[in-house]
């Protein structure tokens, strides 16, 4: 999360009003790069348009992983698309975040048994942070993956996590 | 025309290389040719002026099992309104036929997506490579003895 990540012994007063402010700021304007790979692509769009609005929450698609903060792996990820993938994720900036949209990036959806060119799981080559089940998963569904984004980005923290 | 008419006429004109003919009785009447021949066939089916078959609708490999590929290409004439299949048997061996790229351009990718999930090389193709699977991939994955590898690129692949 950048120079100050985890660099505060102590969480103190300042150090946690700066969080809050911080992760507001971030929760707030969450930069989606737009990766719609298949079907998923269908819905992610429907769910960016007037409809289900996603600019709402602050998100509109970018399309350069330079630029972005969450990158929506929407659809079927092939082998030959997954060092692709790797390649795009180590361009994005830190904070990044992965969603993972609908079932086929989740664990590799239908193709589970006998797909042998497809991906099982987006995560066997990024770490991803929201599952979003379904194939393909209502627009409210993928706009609760977010939600739940948001919250992860407002939990996080400037000071060093306690061990337990 | 049809099917036994257009058998005919490709009998009268090549003899030897018309193998067989399945028209009776089937959804897809079809002849089978011998598979170094095709490109001739397929010119003349393409130029004839009572064939005329101007549209490759389709071409596609096929396992037949007990070591036998084949090509099955889909004919299709808009002007005399007929159509008709061709089909070619090859050994796994040996899996060569003639192309029909320079007759019907579709044929191009359709040879090249026959050539990554079969491994059927298609002779006087310009450029016969990989089209669906990445470049480096191992194996013909649409053959019938075909294994899914463990690993690629450090990716595991079975679920």
């Amino acid at each position: 999360m950048g120079l100050l990540d985890q660099k505060f012994e102590n969480s103190n007063v300042i150090i946690t009003s700066l969080d809050s402010l911080l992760n507001w700021a971030r929760l707030s304007s969450v930069w989606g790069m737009q990766f719609g790979l298949a079907c998923c692509a269908i819905e992610m769009m429907a769910t960016g348009a007037s409809h289900y609005d996603l600019d709402r929450f602050g998100t509109f698609f970018r399309a350069t992983p330079r630029q972005s903060d969450v990158m929506i792996v929407s659809g079927t990820v092939t082998l030959k698309m997954a060092s692709r993938i790797k390649v795009l994720y180590d361009q994005m900036s830190e904070p990044r975040y992965v969603i993972s949209m609908g079932s086929c990036a989740t664990c590799g959806g239908p193709y589970w048994e006998h797909g042998y060119h497809v991906l099982k799981g987006v995560d066997r080559v990024i770490p991803v942070d929201v599952y979003v089940p379904g194939c393909p998963p209502r627009p409210e569904a993928l706009m609760e993956g977010l939600l739940k984004l948001q919250e992860k980005i407002r939990t996080e923290s400037l000071a060093k996590k306690k061990s337990a | 025309m049809i099917p036994q008419e257009i058998s005919e006429t490709l009998k009268a004109r090549f003899g030897e290389a018309i193998l067989e003919a399945k028209l009776e009785g089937v959804l897809n009447p079809s002849i089978r040719v011998a598979p170094e021949r095709v490109q001739d066939i397929a010119l003349f089916l393409r130029d004839d002026d009572h064939l005329l078959f101007d549209v490759l609708m389709c071409l596609s490999g096929v396992d037949y099992t007990a070591g036998k590929l084949g090509v099955v290409y889909h004919l299709d004439s808009m002007k005399r309104s007929h159509k008709i299949t061709l089909k070619v048997e090859v050994t796994c061996d040996n899996p060569r036929v003639a192309s029909v790229q320079s007759v019907w351009r579709t044929a191009n990718w359709h040879e090249r997506e026959a050539y990554d999930l079969f491994g059927i090389v298609f002779d006087g193709h310009p450029d016969l490579r990989r089209i669906l699977l990445p470049d480096d991939w191992e194996g013909h994955p649409l053959r019938k003895d075909y294994r899914v590898p463990e690993f690629y690129n450090g990716m595991k692949v079975p679920y």
